[in-house]
């Protein structure tokens, strides 16, 4: 992780991409979100999708993968070159969250994060506060996901 | 029949749940989607900033999902969600927590697009064993109206 300092508005990390399959989508809603059309292809056909569709949670948390391993790549690359790490601390949490389009099955999925707004934290002087537009975007071009997330990131100098 | 529109009323309050959480759950979450070292690895976990083992916030949200859909979604109309307008993660959720889901309903709209089904917005609120609130979700969800099932309220605004 970069430093809170080296963190600037405008920043934009393509993530990378996922495609969904049936076999995921169903195992990850019968486990947390088992509505019909996300767990049952025959019943999907005569739901309001048309057929099986991925869980909005499901999508947000191959977002939260994708964000991950693009961190851990970057700091291992920052280790190779002997640079210290910044510490990611827990996040307070996210809103305008926006389930914009159906992920259906073979969907691809794009992930992306934009830097939108930064601060210190006025009641934790090691951390700043993060905040971006996190995106995904199907294979048509389409916005299916879209969200500000907030992260706390550990400051080199503590206010 | 399931659940309509018609039968959610501003100000109603439901609970749900208990269920648990378990320490092989939070470690399976977060290998899977989430792999920091507070909620994938025991041992990684005494050194940051929470002091142990704690699941991811996106596992909270998708327990509560799993809460509400065992308390009252599956038993509905229910459309799916447009979104959320605010998560906030406001108390780790640790090993052996038990979680309960209070759901109060902040208002509800019918759908100017699609006269076959309307919206529900609420405030979820997650409590653990010592009735903490961990998180708090504001959500609508979309459900078909009397009369409409989910397909049907779904197409009811097209061609007009």
């Amino acid at each position: 992780m970069k430093y809170f300092e080296d963190i600037a508005v405008g920043e934009r990390s393509s993530l990378g991409q996922h495609t969904f399959t049936a076999g995921e989508i169903k195992s990850f809603a019968a486990q947390f979100d088992p509505q019909s059309f996300h767990v049952d292809e025959a019943a999907a056909v005569v739901s309001p999708y048309g057929a099986l569709i991925a869980s909005g949670w499901h999508t947000i948390a191959l977002w939260m993968r994708h964000a991950m391993h693009y961190r851990n790549a970057e700091d291992e690359a920052r280790r190779a070159r002997g640079e210290p790490l910044a510490e990611l601390g827990p996040s307070p949490g996210f809103r305008d969250l926006q389930w914009l389009k159906p992920v259906y099955v073979g969907d691809t999925i794009a992930f992306a994060s934009e830097v939108v707004g930064t601060r210190p934290s006025k009641s934790r002087p090691k951390w700043g506060l993060v905040f971006s537009r996190n995106t995904g975007t199907n294979q048509k071009g389409d916005l299916v996901i879209s969200f500000i997330g907030s992260a706390l990131v550990e400051r080199r100098a503590p206010g | 029949m399931p659940l309509h529109w018609e039968d959610f009323t501003a100000g109603n309050v439901a609970c749900y749940g208990p269920r648990t959480i378990t320490r092989e759950e939070i470690l399976a979450f977060a290998a899977e989607f989430d792999p920091q070292p507070m909620h994938a690895d025991e041992e990684a976990a005494r050194a940051t900033m929470l002091g142990g083992l704690v699941a991811s916030g996106w596992h909270t949200c998708a327990l509560l999902m799993r809460i509400i859909a065992d308390g009252f979604v599956l038993a509905s109309a229910s459309m799916g969600s447009p979104g959320v307008e605010e998560v906030r993660w406001l108390k780790p959720v640790r090993p052996g927590a038990s979680l309960t889901v209070h759901s109060t309903v902040l208002e509800v709209r019918p759908s100017a697009k699609r006269p076959g089904m309307g919206f529900i917005r609420f405030r979820h609120e997650m409590l653990d064993q010592a009735e903490d609130c961990v998180i708090t979700l504001v959500s609508s969800m979309m459900i078909a109206r009397r009369g409409f099932t989910p397909a049907s309220a779904m197409a009811s605004g097209r061609g007009r």
